[in-house]
């Protein structure tokens, strides 16, 4: 069984602060849904207002289709694997999983049995009577996911669970989580300010920053379409340069950037005379040695000379740092083709971008950078 | 370099002097105990004897009291471990702004003087069995009950600072984990903290016990008519003195040292554990990694 | 009678009165936090909870505390005439300390008064003597002792102290009475031929009292000698430091708490001592607790004895206030 999850104009405030403002969402039943955002952006507390440890100050959580106020953590069909786990240290790793069952009244006989089942799925079989002292990291790690399954939630809440993890046993976990999720089939909801957790296990992602929820999508929405400029310059490598936007199209904005005139795509929300950042990735960044004579006399669209600050090499890409109007250097992501050639410091270059892969969009939250 | 040796030596000299100073009288006493002379003393050495102990033994009101101090001790570890932890489990709940003023309240006890909550606990009870017209027989003005009463007064204070101790270390998400899972609040005070406490718990026990058991100061006021050990004890030294209060003290020091050997032999015991289990995470560590070819 | 009654219900009435003024004070929240107690901790703990707390707080600190502050402003009267017309408050139990009685030639009741700074001053001394002993101790078993011989160093400490207080005085009795070990030592030596009496110079009392509270000395700054990182030691020493600059600058401030809050423990045991001032005092020479406990039991005067004990427990209260203030530190660190 697995349930959706609902939150209907959520706001937290603790005081003064406003912890989540205003966030209204629905997560399907049986999705694996995070919430990507850096710390202190709100997104612990969502969580723990799904759980029911924090109270709504307005909005609704809705679980199933019910609303939550009133009801107590321990009254509702959701189970969470904390951050530090809270695995009981004082109780056996089959008393662990099984405590769920214990506090509804079980009988021993089931509580083994459902335990030992748990132990099965979690690959650590037999290991039920030892004390979580004696198990590893990643071991804890599967005994919290089993703890939390026993109870049969409706609902996994998942606080950063793998960022005690060293990479490689991290990188190993996604793997693992994504699978158990697809064989138990309920709604996960991951919280976590890794993009690559993010992208790589969910099937959508809200991304969150100062309390608001930016915007709701799949991997590649948002990364490809990030709609506002927190998304942009957060999930991924961006280069943002700023500029006043000269005209407006349907598809296209143009914008003076200074060094260059930019059209980008329009997401329907700029007007004319605005301030804006066009972001451009790294990847999609072309360099030209020289100042670009070849193909025509005027500096065209999307296209600007910089002189190269460093070069850094990363196996199957180069990172060239340029110098670019303002004080963080533009990055250019390059295939390393293996032809030897280095950009020295101080080379000049050419660089062009297709208006297709850039973006426009209001400055935002990031006005202070 | 010679200088340092000079230094190692004062330090070493020093700390002989002061262990000297914390056992001498002690063995001097131990020694007493044995001694034929029918005043306590070293000298002159009448022989050895082991009467003192069987007069100790035959002592009715020596054994009268320590009946009482035993009776009133248990009293204490029973009212005083359950406020002790109240208060401390209340430290935790209570308001940030209200905190330190409760905290000046309960903790006062500690830094009061023995004979002033003895008198002030005398005082209390006697004026209120006044205003109820309580009869002689009745529990206010009786000794065991106010000694009880007294004593637990600033021993649930100790109490209480043994559990807020323990409680620091507690960590609050398995409050939460616990009840995520479904346990409710009563549930989570059994299975979690109550487990966690425990040590805790009987740790207070055995303080509250023993505090209460050689309390002199409060008990005095309190205890009235009746006795128990250390008031009997006391009579007996200002009175006079006999050498089967070395006895006495010969017999206490040895409970003393053997029940502290034993708490330090299961100290071991607790951190060898401590050792296997870290060893076993280790190595649940390594066959992880090389089952998943990392 | 009627006061009992009176500051009863005042008592009851504050606490009942206290989460509405809270609630003025603190808006809407403390009374929502209040209903959420009840909510987290169920019916049955919150019950244990507020009771046990409340029984604690008011019938055995706050009221108790209360009626001996009353007590003491009041005559002493037969049971017969409790309540009747001459049960009325006076300050006479202390003018008495003060001034003694109206027909007394002197006037100030210089023995009482004598008796008082002399248990303070003594305790005082006590205190010092106390921590200059214990301070090389702690800071040895702290930073020196390793592992296994720390752990024997405190054991070694620790089991004397389970020795009945009375038991222990009883010791220093046979150690420092005419006839005993010291004087029959000193004697077979030839230093003296008389026996001198150690208990009636206060000898004994003064060894007695350090010795008693060595413990409670050395624990507090035990704890907060180790909390200090050995390295910053080094680093002074490193730095040509002398060992006593090292001291002064390093080891003392950052041990401050831990020797203010074990100096005022020492006072306050001290100053309320009775057991070991009995047994060790020299019969002429008396402890501020002894004339309360005179008051009590021979003197047959409660309301004079329990103004002795008010003047102190406000002495005690004024000395901690002091050490906070002059070691700036909370109440918190003193009772670590």
């Amino acid at each position: 069984m697995s349930a959706d999850v609902e939150l209907d104009h959520l706001t937290i405030r603790f005081g003064d602060f406003t912890a989540v403002n205003d966030a209204h969402l629905k997560i399907e039943g049986g999705e694996f849904f995070s919430f990507l955002g850096p710390s202190g952006c709100g997104k612990t507390t969502i969580l723990r207002a799904i759980s029911g440890f924090n109270d709504p100050t307005e909005g609704k959580v809705r679980i199933g289709g019910k609303d939550m106020r009133g009801i107590g953590p321990n009254k509702r069909q959701t189970a969470l694997i904390f951050q530090n786990l809270a695995l009981f240290p004082l109780m056996t790793v089959a008393e662990n999983i099984a405590f769920g069952l214990e506090v509804r009244g079980l009988n021993k006989l089931a509580r083994r049995d459902k335990a030992n089942q748990l132990l099965d799925l979690i690959a650590l079989k037999g290991q039920g009577d030892k004390l979580v002292s004696e198990l590893s990291g990643g071991q804890r790690q599967r005994v919290a996911i089993a703890r939390a399954l026993a109870v049969e939630p409706e609902v996994l809440l998942l606080d950063e669970p793998l960022s005690a993890l060293d990479l490689k046993l991290r990188q190993h976990m996604r793997t693992e989580l994504r699978e158990i999720q697809k064989r138990v089939g309920i709604t996960f909801i991951y919280i976590t300010h890794d993009q690559g957790e993010a992208l790589t296990m969910s099937d959508r992602i809200a991304v969150m920053s100062a309390g608001r929820i930016q915007q709701v999508g799949d991997g590649n929405s948002v990364y490809d379409h990030p709609q506002t400029a927190f998304v942009a310059s957060f999930v991924g490598e961006n280069n943002p340069l700023m500029g006043k936007v000269l005209s407006v199209s349907t598809e296209f904005v143009t914008m003076d950037c200074g060094i260059a005139k930019v059209r980008a795509r329009n997401l329907g929300k700029l007007k004319v005379g605005e301030e804006a950042y066009a972001f451009v990735r790294p990847e999609n960044l072309k360099l030209s040695v020289g100042a670009g004579e070849g193909e025509g006399s005027l500096p065209s669209e999307n296209s600007f000379t910089a002189p190269v600050l460093a070069e850094a090499f990363e196996g199957s890409v180069k990172l060239i740092s340029l110098r670019g109007p303002s004080k963080k250097p533009i990055i250019a992501s390059i295939p390393n083709t293996g032809d030897g050639q280095h950009f020295s410091q101080g080379l000049l270059t050419t660089v062009n971008f297709d208006a297709e892969q850039a973006v426009a969009l209001p400055i935002g939250d990031l006005a202070d950078e | 370099m010679t200088s340092r040796t000079v230094m190692r030596f004062m330090i070493g000299f020093y700390i002989l002097l002061f262990f000297g100073y914390l056992f001498g009288p002690l063995l001097l006493m131990g020694v007493t105990a044995f001694n034929a002379t029918s005043f306590p003393q070293v000298t002159p050495w009448e022989g050895f004897t082991t009467a003192w102990f069987v007069q100790l033994l035959q002592d009715d009101q020596m054994i009268d009291g320590l009946t009482n101090s035993l009776w009133i001790g248990l009293g204490v570890v029973c009212i005083s471990v359950p406020i002790g932890l109240a208060a401390a489990l209340m430290m935790t709940q209570i308001y940030e702004r209200v905190r330190p003023y409760y905290y000046m309240v309960v903790v006062s006890p500690v830094l009061t003087p023995g004979v002033i909550l003895g008198i002030s606990t005398l005082v209390f009870w006697d004026r209120m069995g006044t205003a109820v017209n309580a009869e002689y027989e009745s529990l206010f003005y009786n000794g065991m009950w106010l000694t009880i009463v007294g004593q637990s007064t600033f021993i649930s204070a100790y109490c209480m600072l043994v559990f807020l101790a323990r409680l620091a270390r507690f960590d609050k998400t398995q409050e939460e984990a616990a009840l995520d899972l479904g346990a409710t609040h009563v549930q989570v005070f059994w299975k979690i903290l109550i487990p966690f406490l425990r040590p805790a718990i009987f740790s207070a026990a055995v303080l509250a016990f023993l505090t209460s058991f050689e309390n002199y100061n409060t008990t005095v006021f309190t205890i009235q008519a009746e006795s128990t050990l250390t008031t009997v004890l006391a009579g007996k030294v200002r009175m006079g003195t006999q050498p089967d209060l070395s006895a006495l003290a010969v017999i206490i020091i040895a409970v003393t040292l053997t029940g502290a050997l034993v708490h330090e032999f299961l100290k071991q015991k607790e951190r060898m554990a401590q050792l296997r289990q870290e060893k076993a995470a280790k190595a649940a560590e390594q066959e992880l990694s090389a089952t998943m070819g990392l | 009678m009627n006061d009992f009654l009176i500051v009863f219900t005042a008592v009851l009435l504050a606490l009942l009165l206290q989460p509405l003024i809270q609630r003025k004070a603190g808006h809407l929240w403390s009374a929502v936090s209040a209903v959420n107690f009840v909510r987290k901790n169920g019916a049955f703990l919150s019950l244990y909870l507020i009771l046990a707390v409340v029984a604690w707080m008011v019938f055995m600190i706050i009221l108790p505390q209360l009626y001996m502050v009353d007590f003491s402003f009041r005559n002493n009267l037969p049971l017969a005439e409790v309540g009747g017309p001459k049960d009325v408050h006076t300050l006479k139990n202390y003018e008495y300390l003060i001034f003694g009685r109206e027909t007394d030639e002197e006037l100030l009741n210089w023995l009482h008064l004598s008796v008082f700074l002399k248990t303070m001053l003594a305790s005082i001394f006590v205190t010092l003597l106390d921590l200059a002993l214990c301070y090389p101790i702690a800071y040895y078993m702290a930073q020196v002792a390793k592992g296994g011989q720390a752990r024997l160093l405190v054991l070694a400490l620790i089991v004397p102290f389970w020795v009945n207080e009375i038991l222990r005085a009883f010791a220093f009795r046979i150690l420092f009475g005419t006839g005993g070990v010291i004087n029959s030592f000193l004697i077979y030596l030839g230093i003296w031929d008389e026996p001198f009496d150690f208990l009636r110079a206060d000898v004994g009392l003064y060894a007695g009292l350090s010795y008693a509270y060595i413990l409670l000395m050395i624990f507090p700054i035990y704890n907060a000698i180790e909390s200090l990182d050995h390295n910053q030691i080094e680093a002074a020493r490193d730095l040509g430091a002398p060992w006593w600059r090292i001291h002064w600058r390093v080891v003392i401030p950052h041990a401050k708490p831990g020797i203010a809050s074990a100096c005022t423990m020492v006072f306050m045991l001290s100053a309320g001592a009775l057991a070991a001032p009995q047994i060790l005092g020299g019969p002429s020479s008396l402890w501020f607790t002894q004339v309360i406990y005179q008051w009590f039991n021979t003197g047959g005067n409660w309301p004079q004895g329990s103004a002795y004990a008010f003047v102190l427990l406000i002495a005690c209260i004024a000395f901690v206030m002091t050490v906070m203030k002059i070691f700036k530190v909370t109440l918190g660190e003193i009772t670590k």
